[in-house]
């Protein structure tokens, strides 16, 4: 079977229990997750769910009816493809003594991010962009040493018209 | 007019024209019971939570509305959860509402305490745990409106005990409005006409319906539409009754145990239409040798039921009443003068079929249980409401009691449930209190939930038991012989109880058969005594179910006899 990455985001009611009954639809069913975002929209009564999951076409088509079928999501879109805009953040805590501290610099300066925290042996940097990005950018800071990663999966916000 | 919870909660139960409750009560739900004696709703006192849900699922089959039981917190509320799983499988309205501590103790594992919303989730259509007492009337009418509507199912409501004490105002309750919550009942008339235009050109069609033809209530409109377009019918499990039994273009049951020509029509045919149904694995046997010569109709009320199993040709998302009538209406506009002429080929190899490899046993000296049903059919002209337990009773249930209408046929489909029978039967007497109510039963599936004789005395519930009994848990041990060369580990039940010994201990009346000239004056007698009867039947002890297709195997791969 053709295993396809999808990115569905649906907004839901804000209420105790919702995330709960979306994740364990997935794990009930046997569905994947890769990633999960969630937090309050500008109406404090509902919230957006990001999910990133990847399964052939027919269980897809599954999981968007499933989710629609729960009773506290409004809803659901699929955002694969261009027509959304997708971001994820990262916060990078990485090795920084004195012969790497510039190198370091530069890296942030090309991949125009951030250094958010800063000590005697290590940065901290703050990086937004597509996955593709991140994962770059990962791949350089490695040599030099990364401490510790938090990562959030991707977001996706479907493009306006114009 | 300030009231309190568990005032509000009676007064929007009769709103939703609740008249009976199943129940058993306990600490978490003293208050609800205060004020539940004060109103007219019967209250059937269940000797064990599951019954109660089991019962409130019979009453809701048979009667053709919302089920209702209530129990106390903690182990009153995981003991509902077998039964709110059967009803999620077989898509059954019910409304369980369980008591829970009070809301300062939640979290605090405090005595009876137990997460049931969160226990139930999987299981449930919804479910709710209402914090404050100025959301429960809300919820609940809610909570009914989510269970009958769309595919119908169960729906939990948790009340803690102070929400039902505290007191609020409430002048009567506004109606739902659900923003994520629409079901599709007007199916999409051009997907419609492309249904017409199959069955204009279709050779060899077979409908397949379902359960959903039951809870939509369509059986008329698809006796109708198959008797329009001559087109036989076989019926899931969940199905039967949808389509009369006794009629010409009858099939029988399909799938697992499923008749020969019902198999064999379905592997064969060119257009299968189907209605109201999941494509269970009991049903569809081997996916892709499944009807693999047709183009498939699917017509149903949930969207995930459509493409979940099976590809289809032409999905349909609708209500099965209304699809059925729009499509009775197209159908109008076709010119079907010549349709006998176009069957004739396909009907009579069906009847081929039929006459070659019928359902049959072979009459011995011992009682066979399919004579036991054969008999209990004729005696009661098919008119009675038959409940089943799980396994080999309810498949000769199934194969040998022809049902020529909807809600008459009341079984654990989709979950399965041994001890059903009996709490369903109480449950459909309650819902039809002027129908013979039968629960075709196995030696070990009755002694699941056998405590609900107790209940069917008090309330002088006439339910008659008919126990199928062969001494093994039969279904088990008949896989045993066919596939694990007759290793029977761990099915036979070398103790039983006497049956009638045990009936009249619980104030009922037993009977029994031991030798098949027997059987007719045993079940004469039982079925004509107005009490509660069980009547234990010594069947062929290694009778097994026949047709049978082995579990994963396409259906048209049956072992016979």
């Amino acid at each position: 079977m053709n295993v396809e990455k999808h990115i569905f985001t649906m907004l839901v009611d804000n209420e105790p229990g919702v995330l709960s009954r979306v994740v364990g639809l997935f794990s009930g069913r046997g569905f994947n997750i890769d990633s999960l975002v969630v937090a309050e929209t500008m109406d404090p009564k509902v919230s957006r769910i990001t999910i990133v999951t990847k399964a052939d076409k027919p269980v897809l088509e599954q999981i968007e009816k499933q989710l629609n079928k729960l009773i506290n999501v409004i809803k659901i879109r699929d955002l694969t493809g261009p027509e959304a805009v997708k971001r994820e953040m990262a916060l990078i805590c990485v090795k920084a003594v004195a012969e790497h501290r510039a190198e370091i610099l530069r890296i942030v300066a090309i991949f125009r991010c951030k250094v958010v925290d800063v000590g005697q042996e290590h940065y901290i940097i703050e990086v937004t962009g597509d996955t593709g990005k991140i994962e770059a950018l990962l791949r350089l800071l490695k040599p030099i040493g990364i401490k510790k990663i938090a990562r959030t999966g991707p977001l996706a916000l479907k493009r306006e018209p114009n | 007019m300030e009231m309190t919870g568990a005032q509000i909660l009676m007064q929007v139960l009769k709103e939703e024209g609740v008249d009976t409750i199943f129940g058993f009560p306990g600490g978490a739900v003293i208050d609800i019971y205060d004020e539940l004696a004060k109103t007219d709703i019967r209250h059937v006192l269940v000797r064990h939570e599951q019954g109660a849900v089991h019962a409130a699922d019979g009453y809701a089959r048979a009667g053709g509305r919302v089920g209702v039981c209530l129990v106390t917190s903690g182990p009153g509320a995981t003991n509902t959860v077998t039964g709110i799983a059967s009803a999620f499988m077989d898509s059954i309205p019910i409304v369980v509402i369980s008591g829970q501590v009070p809301t300062h103790l939640i979290g605090n594992d405090a005595f009876q305490e137990v997460d049931i919303v969160g226990i139930t989730r999987p299981c449930t259509k919804h479910n709710y745990l209402v914090k404050r007492v100025e959301d429960l009337g809300r919820t609940v009418k809610e909570a009914f409106h989510i269970a009958r509507s769309g595919r119908p199912g169960p729906v939990l409501i948790d009340l803690p005990k102070d929400v039902v004490k505290n007191r609020t105002d409430h002048n009567g309750q506004a109606p739902v409005n659900l923003k994520s919550y629409h079901p599709t009942y007007a199916p999409n008339v051009r997907q419609l006409q492309k249904v017409a235009a199959l069955i204009e050109t279709a050779e060899r069609p077979v409908i397949f319906a379902g359960g959903g033809i039951i809870l939509s209530k369509a059986a008329q409109e698809l006796t109708a539409f198959a008797r329009n377009i001559r087109t036989p019918v076989t019926t899931s499990l969940m199905g039967l009754g949808a389509f009369p039994g006794t009629d010409p273009l009858w099939l029988g049951m399909i799938g697992m145990h499923g008749t020969y020509r019902a198999n064999m029509s379905v592997g064969n045919c060119d257009l299968l239409i189907a209605i109201g149904v999941r494509f269970d694995d009991r049903v569809t046997g081997r996916t892709d040798s499944f009807a693999s010569q047709a183009k498939i109709v699917h017509i149903d009320i949930d969207p995930t039921s459509i493409r979940k199993n099976i590809p289809v040709t032409v999905p349909v998302v609708g209500d099965c009443k209304t699809s059925l009538r729009q499509l009775n209406g197209l159908l109008e506009k076709i010119d079907l003068k010549d349709i006998d002429q176009r069957r004739r080929a396909w009907l009579e190899q069906i009847a081929q079929w039929k006459s070659t490899t019928p359902l049959a046993y072979q009459q011995k000296e011992t009682i066979k249980p399919q004579y036991v049903v054969e008999k209990l059919y004729e005696l009661t002209r098919g008119k009675a409401i038959i409940t089943t337990e799980v396994g080999q009773n309810q498949m000769w249930a199934a194969q040998y009691y022809h049902f020529d209408q909807p809600s008459h046929f009341i079984t654990s489909g989709g979950l399965g449930c041994m001890g059903f029978g009996l709490p369903a039967a109480v449950g459909a007497q309650m819902a039809c209190p002027d129908k013979l109510v039968v629960d075709v039963a196995g030696d070990g599936s009755i002694q699941m939930n056998i405590q609900e004789m107790a209940t069917a005395v008090q309330y002088c519930l006439p339910v008659k038991v008919v126990i199928l009994n062969n001494g093994y848990l039969g279904m088990v041990r008949q896989w045993q012989e066919l596939f694990y060369e007759k290793r029977y580990a761990c099915t036979c039940m070398e103790h039983a109880p006497d049956f009638v010994k045990l009936a009249e201990a619980y104030g009922a009346v037993g009977l029994r058969a031991t030798r098949p000239a027997e059987v007719e004056a045993v079940l004469k007698k039982g079925l004509s005594i107005p009490r509660p009867v069980m009547m234990d039947f010594a069947v062929e002890r290694e009778e097994s179910v026949y047709p049978m297709v082995p579990a994963g195997a396409p259906i048209t791969e049956m072992l016979l006899v």
